[in-house]
């Protein structure tokens, strides 16, 4: 289980300008500094937020992420539902998901 | 002097992040109510104001988390987000290093916490700042408890935080603030973010007026993920706030507003002896 690798990656990404310029120049180099499973890596390198929720990345780590990815609000709703929708249920961690997969809220 | 201010406020990013997607008459009272909370703090001539604070990975991972942290610096920086998407620009902000260290010490006599000399603000004081200190020029002291990373800290260890920062503060020679900030009852950054049970909240924010202890810490993390998501853990600063200000509270404003993830609150609560 790395999910703690996986998440210290994304609170140097969010925190460190310096981890965001490899993360933009030299991602395969930066990656090599975390034990992730494969299954994370991928999840990773594909920029896939649905996939990443679902493997259980903390919300206040992955919304910081998205963001830096460029996706406004709703699509990073969208993302993690379509996540579920792929992947199954959230596997570990505080944020799974609570309503149904075609449910609104809050008009997102 | 002694404790001169206490109250509690929502710091959801999307109250200014995402201000402009909500219907601007409610968001406007909302605001209106967050700006009045912050003339009171004004009048009641604080030199410091202590934030208490759910931080969410910003300074703290699971490397080395505290219970409770609390900062001891002359000036601390904020947000640590992309100004552009919290919709707060990027500043300096004072603090008070040896203010800090006293409180500190008084505090440490009974709760064993964290003292971080660097610390960036993320929203869970960035944006109560915003609306109580527009001009960032009162003096601040962050702590944060961790609501975030289980084992999370007790909740009762939290009200007896709050008891250690009244002792502190009362032991002070400066005019010193407290304001708890967080959420109620929400389940931010997931796909759910936007649902609010508001039934809970009032429940909740009564018990939080009535500065009920027994009812405050009767609130097990099992049914508080159950019922209020893992967003309500952070009642944790509710109680802290509670254990410190000693008398009743009043809600200024209370309205769920979906898109800013959160049942929008404002409270003060009287200082008692």
């Amino acid at each position: 289980m790395s999910l703690y690798q996986m998440q210290k990656f994304l609170f140097n990404l969010n925190r460190d300008s310096a981890t965001q310029d490899r993360f933009r120049t030299d991602l395969p180099g930066l990656l090599s500094g975390y034990q992730l499973t494969a299954e994370e890596r991928e999840a990773i390198v594909s920029r896939d937020v649905g996939l990443l929720y679902v493997l259980g990345a903390n919300g206040q780590l992955l919304m910081h992420y998205a963001a830096l990815l460029g996706m406004p609000w709703g699509d990073y709703i969208a993302a993690m539902r379509a996540g579920v929708a792929q992947h199954g249920p959230v596997r570990a961690g505080i944020y799974a998901m609570t309503t149904r997969l075609d449910e609104r809220v809050a008009n997102i | 002097m002694s404790l001169v201010f206490a109250g509690v406020s929502s710091h959801a990013p999307g109250i200014t992040g995402r201000a402009k997607m909500a219907d601007p008459k409610v968001a406007e009272r909302f605001f209106d109510a967050y700006r009045a909370m912050g003339a009171q703090l004004e009048a009641a001539r604080p030199e410091a104001l202590v934030v208490v604070a759910a931080e969410h990975f910003a300074n703290f991972f699971m490397n080395n988390m505290p219970a409770f942290a609390v900062g001891m610096a002359d000036a601390y920086e904020g947000p640590i987000e992309d100004p552009q998407w919290l919709a707060i620009a990027r500043t300096s902000v004072p603090g008070n290093a040896a203010l800090s260290k006293r409180l500190i010490e008084e505090m440490m006599q009974t709760v064993d916490l964290a003292y971080a000399e660097e610390w960036k603000f993320d929203h869970g004081i960035m944006v109560p700042l915003n609306f109580l200190t527009p001009r960032f020029d009162l003096p601040v002291i962050p702590v944060n408890i961790n609501c975030q990373g289980p084992p999370l800290t007790p909740l009762h260890r939290a009200w007896a935080f709050g008891e250690a920062l009244r002792r502190a503060a009362d032991a002070a020679p400066e005019r010193i603030a407290v304001v708890g900030t967080g959420g109620i009852s929400h389940w931010p950054a997931t796909p759910d973010s936007g649902k609010i049970n508001e039934a809970w909240d009032r429940e909740f924010l009564g018990c939080w007026e009535a500065n009920d202890k027994e009812a405050l810490l009767s609130y097990t993390d099992e049914a508080t993920y159950r019922d209020a998501g893992q967003g309500g853990f952070e009642i944790r600063t509710f109680a802290a706030v509670a254990a410190a200000a000693k008398g009743c509270g009043t809600v200024q404003f209370y309205q769920p507003i979906p898109i800013f993830s959160v049942g929008c609150t404002i409270a003060t609560m009287q200082v008692a002896a």
